[in-house]
């Protein structure tokens, strides 16, 4: 491993964190940005995708890069949530606000790319607002086990769940949406507690929005990255501390020969390590090991919380990515374009 | 549970040889002997005091006042009388003659705004024509403690307390006066009927001092003092000072030889130091009796009476030293021997203070305390007003047998209904107004009840457990503020108020108990039973002899005994076995060579287990006994296998604070668990024994300020003003404590995951950073309820208020006025409807004419105004109850309660459990946060330059501890002298892949290259105070000004201006801004026109002078309004201010 890539990981600092590889850094050496360089190096490989969560190697790029994606991925690709709530009735124990604040970090289905954003005096229309009903009304059962103390013998309805929004199509909506119904992506969240006589009734209203206005528009439950560990054993590991020093380490990273008892690096496996740094508490280990991580190698999380399969929210990531910079290419060209004296609009409008 | 039933399992571990286990065997250390506590506070609960107190004066005290004033007689008719022989507390009920459901809860009376109380039943004898008859008679109503015995609440499941709206963790021991809840704080006293000897330095005087009380109520103070050399009797009876050998004499003993012996014994030195004194007495011819009463007598303060014959001073002097000097000294017939003893040991006391420094009392001695509880202060207040209402009874019998008359025969019966309600009346206003003025008693005590304050669950509780001090506040002296070590385990060691009541104010540990009165009689039987012998008995040589202990029963010598060890220890053992009660206390002091038996109440004593040869009593068996629930801890006093002891008696024990520590021999008690010497309040906080002590002190006072659950019918309550956060959590950290009081189930605050590093620069001076996405989801969101009160009356007049709908718009007909939206048919505005400011939420209107008296039309046709209730606060808010109700006196009431939900934001106070407190810096949005590995983002930054010099290294054992329970998946315990180790976190932290102190690798939010450094980063329970931005920000441009001066008014309720004082002015004179100064002191106050006259210099107005009658030389100036009416009162007071007007 080029030891220019490695960010160090010593006992109580982090060394070379940031990146140096920037043209003129190094004298007598072309670090110029370079396409086909750049294309060599880079490279996506997806590890683990699931329906909810994908991991994935993101290689040779610097961390703004990378840390550019988990940001935009944070606040800024659009999802759809509940953003209004109509209040008829509300018995229940929880007050309105509050009801009105769960409720809207319900995540939904609906695809973003099938509505458009609602600006603040925008009428609603069936294009930018998705209507829900929301009614319930707990009752006694009638047949429920006289000693029992279980809500959910004893009533009906005695939760109410993210399950019980109903959606009421507007305009074209019906068409639109025919394949996929707008609904919560998990049936089961407790909005609230109802008892006999309590009861709910409202009107919901889902836009579209941002993570950065509001957490309930962030697509992901996480999204981030870590760097891949690097360990490099430097000197033979003394016998009879093999067992020690395997266990310093995540299970898996460190590989002991069975019979000479021989310490290696599991190259397949380092990226298992949590990097607790713990081999570097014992003073018995000092000199045999050198922690670092790489520094262009970045172990991307991304839990969907959302319509995004997690295997789309970095493509959405990076469209969202290309289009600032469209931007940002047309307002340095306004730029350019301009008189020397006259004010440059930046942006769409 | 039945005795017989547990009693063989008991015996068998109790039992000498048991299981074939003989003493030699290894024994099992007692595990969990802690949950003797919880066993504890289950039989007493955490206020036990103040019920207690309450039900002995419900019980017992006041019955005895009743005995002790149980009749009244007629001046007129000497046949008549009238007595009581039983009174009874009933049932809290609903006050009101035509109720049909006479049951009441507290919750009601809180919410009617009427008092929680309950009848007092007398039962009485009296005489009507020939005839005896018996009676009973309601004579008032008692406020009821909440919880006591005669409390509707009291032994009730949870379902039952549900049902009266009731919270099952809520402790009781306060009162529901007027709908408002009044606690009656604990007041520490100085104790009563005890010798105290003091030294002043400055003067050079030793003084002893005994402060009498008896039942009866009277108060005296009786000194022996050295002044020159000389001892001296001195009392407020008496003008001057009596020679003490005077003293001595008028109470009987009239040799010098004995003398002598009662004062100075044997002893050579303080013969010699004495001998003076009886040098005195034969200077001032005093050598009988007779002729010491005389003397004595001649400087009596003489109550002069209006009836009777003056009588000799001899008689006033015995009367006098009877009744009046040291009263708590029994004189039977002429008995004045043990009071002569008793003055007799004040000297001696006085000589020995005199020879060592050291023989002086210590005042602040906690030994020397007694609290004073609800119960001893209702019992001088009925006294008091029972006293009151016998004498208006008596006069209201003798006016009515004064009329020789009659038609009927009469009935004291009918006298007693019509007395009125002096007695609740007395009750409420005591309670409501905090002021207990006994005239009767010469005291005069203001703010003796406050309310109860409700801000969280934890300020609730720790004023329940408070003590008030009577020392005035502005006094610089440390002793009484400083700790004391005898204070240990008995009052809290961190728990008090920063400031001038520092000190002062304190408040009870975990495990205390306040005893009550206990009847002395069968004491002192059963100290004569053990071989004391009688004290009338012995003369000065015996009592001070070598090895004589003389013996105390509540501060009067009883008698003599030579072997005090084995005294104490028979009585102790009697005590273990129950034949007297478990708060009597006896010990010994070697300094005195006395015994002193202990019985009164308001002594401060907590449970310890007993230690016998080497092994604690109770025993492993034991403890799995009480874990199945067979046994309660009344069962472990029961069986002598703990007991209560006192201050006093701690001194005479050894006490081991662990098992291990036991030295077999001399360790006489085990410490049940070390960290009940702290409070319910202490007790929230994680490691306190690795914080700096001061830090303890201020989460003491913080967490009473902490917003939370407050009670688990907050719901149901309408308070002035109440908070509520809306996701409380239970710490991660927890305390034994935390689960005891319930502050696991009513918490306030969350487990915030916190990074410990410098962000931003807008994180100094203890500022916290929050992540906005953590303030999206809900974190430190917290409603603020308000309270609106408003009545709706009916007049004397026949008039009376009311409410109406919302009137039509004038400019708009047919629509309702702004303002009005929200009024619904009824005149009130629907509940769950947004409040804006200047809102009308209640539509009342008055008549115009209420206050006129004559008025007799029809109350229908009355003009009306409108009287409405506005939405003042600048941030909209949501009614969220409305409650229609009537008062005890039938007029409607009507409470609104208006909610607002509040997330954080800039400037919000919040606090961790460990003192440190900090405003919100900074909202930062999510993705600029900094992460770990798993992609985490901190809710808070804390600034880690809070730790060098605050030292509260509880917070990062508190971090570490959480974050391993997390990882875990338990919560783990940071009880103080306890709790979860650091090295077992550790490990939990490496087992999870994190690094062993807590540090994590981060990744910068906004670059995404990793930190330099690594961040001490987990979880740590943070609170949200009750200071709030949104309460307290406050600007003004342009506003209201008082009509008085026209200057700006003051105070943010007031939108006052800012005010630029004294120190400010002295700034911009020193600068030389004096345009500046006139802008800001005149013009943008108060500036008012004037036209003065050149010529005479006073104002006129128009440009014409009314003293000159002339406009000539008028001219206009401007001038504070302030000035100009400092002039008008100046010449009202025939002053005149002249303006001598120049050009400049």
């Amino acid at each position: 491993m080029d030891a220019r890539r490695l960010v160090g990981i010593h006992a109580e600092r982090v060394t070379d964190v940031s990146s140096r590889d920037f043209p003129g850094h190094y004298p007598d050496e072309d670090h110029s940005w370079n396409l086909k360089k750049f294309r060599k190096n880079l490279t996506v490989q997806v590890r683990r995708v699931s329906q909810r969560s994908i991991d994935f190697d993101l290689v040779g790029v610097d961390a703004s890069i990378a840390n550019a994606f988990r940001r935009i991925i944070i606040a800024e690709v659009p999802t759809i949530c509940i953003e209004h709530v109509y209040v008829y009735n509300n018995t229940s124990v929880i007050v309105d606000e509050i009801l009105a604040q769960r409720i809207g970090l319900i995540p939904l289905n609906i695809d973003p790319k099938k509505m458009e954003m609602k600006e603040a005096d925008d009428e609603s229309t069936d294009r930018n607002t998705m209507v829900f009903e929301l009614a319930l009304e707990c009752t006694r059962k009638k047949d429920a086990p006289k000693d029992t103390t279980d809500p959910a013998l004893l009533y009906e309805n005695h939760e109410l769940l993210s399950g019980h929004l109903v959606w009421t199509p507007a305009g074209e909506q019906n068409e639109v949406f025919r394949d996929k119904p707008p609904a919560p992506t998990n049936p089961n969240i407790v909005i609230a507690k109802l008892r006999p006589g309590q009861g709910i009734q409202m009107t919901l209203h889902a836009v579209k929005g941002f993570g950065k206005d509001h957490a309930k528009f962030n697509p992901a439950a996480t999204a981030s990255y870590r760097l891949l560990p690097h360990i490099t054993i430097k000197k033979p590991i003394p016998v009879h501390l093999a067992e020690k020093f395997q266990k310093c380490f995540s299970p898996g990273v460190i590989r002991v020969d069975p019979r000479t008892k021989a310490v290696s690096v599991d190259e397949e496996n380092k990226r298992r390590d949590t990097v607790s740094r713990e081999v570097l508490r014992h003073p018995e280990f000092d000199g045999y090991v050198e922690l670092s991580r790489v520094r262009d190698f970045f172990l991307f999380n991304i839990e969907s919380e959302s319509a995004y399969l997690p295997q789309e929210l970095l493509p959405e990531a990076i469209s969202v990515f290309r289009g600032k910079l469209s931007s940002i290419r047309r307002a340095a060209q306004a730029l350019l374009e301009a008189p020397a004296d006259e004010d440059v609009v930046m942006g769409d409008s | 549970m039945e005795p017989a039933d547990e009693g063989s399992e008991w015996n068998d571990i109790t039992g000498a040889n048991w299981h074939g286990l003989s003493l030699t065997d290894p024994i099992k250390s007692v595990q969990d002997k802690w949950l003797l506590l919880p066993a504890f506070l289950k039989v007493k609960g955490l206020v036990k005091q103040h019920i207690d107190s309450f039900n002995y004066f419900v019980e017992t005290d006041i019955k005895n006042i009743v005995k002790a004033n149980n009749k009244v007689t007629s001046d007129v008719d000497p046949r008549f009388w009238l007595k009581y022989t039983n009174i009874v507390v009933g049932m809290p009920d609903r006050n009101e003659p035509n109720a049909i459901e006479k049951k009441v809860t507290p919750n009601e009376c809180r919410l009617r705004d009427i008092t929680y109380s309950a009848p007092i039943m007398v039962t009485i004898h009296y005489t009507r024509g020939k005839n005896i008859v018996q009676r009973t008679v309601n004579i008032g109503r008692l406020p009821i403690m909440l919880r006591s015995s005669r409390c509707v609440l009291t032994n009730k499941t949870d379902p039952e307390l549900a049902r009266m709206t009731e919270c099952p963790l809520d402790p009781g021991g306060y009162f529901v006066v007027k709908g408002t809840e009044k606690v009656i704080l604990v007041q520490e006293q100085l104790s009563k009927n005890r010798i105290i000897v003091e030294l002043d330095t400055v003067k050079g005087i030793v003084q002893a001092s005994c402060t009498s009380s008896t039942h009866g109520g009277l108060k005296s103070k009786t000194y022996v003092i050295t002044k020159k050399g000389k001892i001296y009797l001195r009392h407020n009876c008496t003008h001057e000072d009596i020679p003490i050998v005077i003293a001595l004499k008028a109470l009987g003993i009239q040799s010098d030889k004995e003398i002598l012996l009662l004062t100075a014994g044997n002893t050579d030195s303080y013969k010699a130091a004495f001998s003076a004194n009886l040098e005195e007495a034969a200077k001032l011819g005093v050598f009988t009796r007779q002729q010491a009463l005389e003397y004595i007598g001649s400087r009596v303060k003489v109550n002069r009476r209006v009836v009777g014959p003056r009588r000799p001073a001899w008689e006033e002097a015995l009367e006098a030293m009877a009744t009046i000097v040291l009263a708590h000294v029994p004189v039977n017939g002429l008995d004045f021997r043990p009071k002569a003893i008793f003055v007799a040991t004040m000297t001696r006391r006085v000589l020995m203070a005199m020879e060592d420094e050291k023989m002086v009392d210590d005042r602040d001695y906690v030994g020397n305390k007694r609290l004073e509880l609800a119960g001893q202060l209702l019992a001088l207040l009925f006294e008091d007003l029972f006293k009151t209402y016998n004498t208006n009874l008596k006069s209201a019998i003798d006016k009515v047998l004064k009329k020789d008359s009659r038609t009927n025969e009469f009935d004291a019966f009918n006298t007693m209904q019509l007395q009125g309600d002096h007695l609740t009346a007395g009750f409420t206003r005591a309670i409501s107004t905090g002021n207990w003025s006994l005239k009767r008693f010469k005291m005069e005590r203001a703010g003796v009840t406050h309310v109860l304050s409700r801000l969280s669950f934890i300020s609730a509780l720790g004023m329940m457990t408070r003590i008030s001090s009577q020392f005035e506040k502005t006094r610089k002296v440390s002793g009484p503020r400083a700790l004391q070590p005898s204070q240990w385990g008995m009052l809290c060691p961190s728990d008090t108020p920063e400031g001038e009541a520092c000190g002062l104010v304190k408040n009870l540990a975990l495990m205390t108990h306040i005893t009550t009165d206990v009847e002395e009689e069968p004491i002192i039987r059963l100290a004569f039973m053990l071989g004391v012998e009688d004290i009338s008995l012995a003369t000065g040589t015996e009592i001070y002899g070598p090895h004589t202990f003389v013996v105390n029963v509540n501060g009067t010598i009883i008698g003599l005994t030579r072997y005090p060890a084995r005294f104490v220890h028979q009585f102790r053992c009697l005590r273990r076995a129950r034949r007297v009660s478990e708060f009597v206390s006896v010990y010994v002091n070697h300094h005195h060579k006395a015994v002193h038996i202990a019985s009164d109440g308001g002594r401060i004593c907590r449970p310890m287990i007993i230690v016998e040869g080497g092994r604690p009593r109770v025993r492993a068996e034991h403890i799995e006994l009480l874990k199945k629930g067979s046994v309660t801890f009344d069962d472990f006093l029961r069986k002598g296998l703990v007991e209560y002891l006192d201050v006093n008696e701690e001194n005479d024990t050894y006490i081991a604070l662990y098992e291990s520590e036991i030295v077999p021999s001399t360790t006489t008690h085990l410490e049940i668990e070390p960290f009940t010497l702290l409070g319910a309040v202490a007790g929230l906080i994680p490691y306190p024994h690795h914080n700096q002590s001061p830090r303890n002190t201020y989460q003491c006072a913080m967490g009473k300020q902490a917003i939370g659950a407050i009670a688990y019918n907050q719901l149901n309550r309408i308070d002035t003003l109440l908070y509520l956060s809306v996701y409380p959590q239970q710490p991660m950290v927890k305390t034994r404590t935390i689960e005891l009081i319930g502050y696991d189930r009513l918490p306030a605050g969350q487990n915030a995951t916190v990074a410990v590093m410098s962000y931003s620069g807008y994180d100094i001076e203890d500022a916290l950073i929050l992540n906005k996405a953590s303030l999206d989801r809900g974190y430190g969101r917290c409603q603020v309820l308000r309270k609106n009160t408003s009545m709706i009356r009916k007049y004397p007049n026949g008039t009376y208020d009311r409410l109406a709908d919302a009137p039509p718009d004038e400019n708009n007909s047919g629509q309702v006025a702004k303002k009005y939206d929200i009024i619904q048919m009824d005149g009130l505005a629907g509940v769950g409807e947004r409040v804006d400011p200047g809102d009308v939420y209640v539509n009342k209107q008055s008549p115009t004419n209420a206050a006129d008296n004559s008025f007799s039309g029809q109350a229908a046709t009355v003009p009306y105004r409108n009287t409405p209730m506005t939405y003042k606060s600048p941030v909209a808010g949501n009614i969220d109850k409305i409650l229609i109700s009537d008062t005890e006196n039938d007029q409607t009431l009507i409470k609104v309660l208006i909610r607002q939900t509040r997330r954080p934001e800039l400037g919000d106070k919040f606090s961790s459990r460990h003192g440190q407190k900090g405003v919100c810096g900074l909202i930062v949005n999510q993705e600029d946060m900094p992460f770990n590995d798993q992609g985490i983002n901190p809710d808070t930054i804390m600034n880690p330059h809070g730790f060098p010099s605050r030292m509260t290294v509880g917070k990062m054992i508190e971090l570490l501890a959480g974050k391993a329970g997390v990882l875990s998946g338990n919560l783990q315990y940071g009880t103080a002298f306890g709790g979860s180790k650091v090295e077992d976190m550790s490990r939990i932290l490496v087992e999870h892949g994190f690094s062993y102190a807590g540090k994590d690798m981060l990744t910068s939010g906004i670059t995404g290259e990793p930190l330099e450094a690594y961040v001490y980063f987990g979880p740590i329970y943070y609170q949200k105070l009750k200071h709030m931005v949104m309460d307290k920000m406050h600007a003004r441009a342009r506003g209201p000004r008082a009509t008085l001066t026209r200057q700006p008014t003051e105070g943010r309720s007031r939108e006052g201006g800012l005010r630029l004082g004294e120190m400010e002015r002295d700034c911009l004179i020193g600068y030389g801004a004096t345009q500046l100064l006139l802008e800001r002191l005149m013009i943008s106050s108060d500036k008012f026109e004037v036209n003065a006259c050149g010529k005479c210099g006073l104002m006129g107005y128009n440009g014409w002078c009314t003293y000159c009658k002339s406009s000539k030389q008028m001219a206009q100036l401007t001038i504070p309004y302030a000035a100009k009416l400092l002039f008008q009162e100046l010449m009202a007071m025939n002053v005149v201010p002249r303006l001598i007007l120049d050009d400049a």
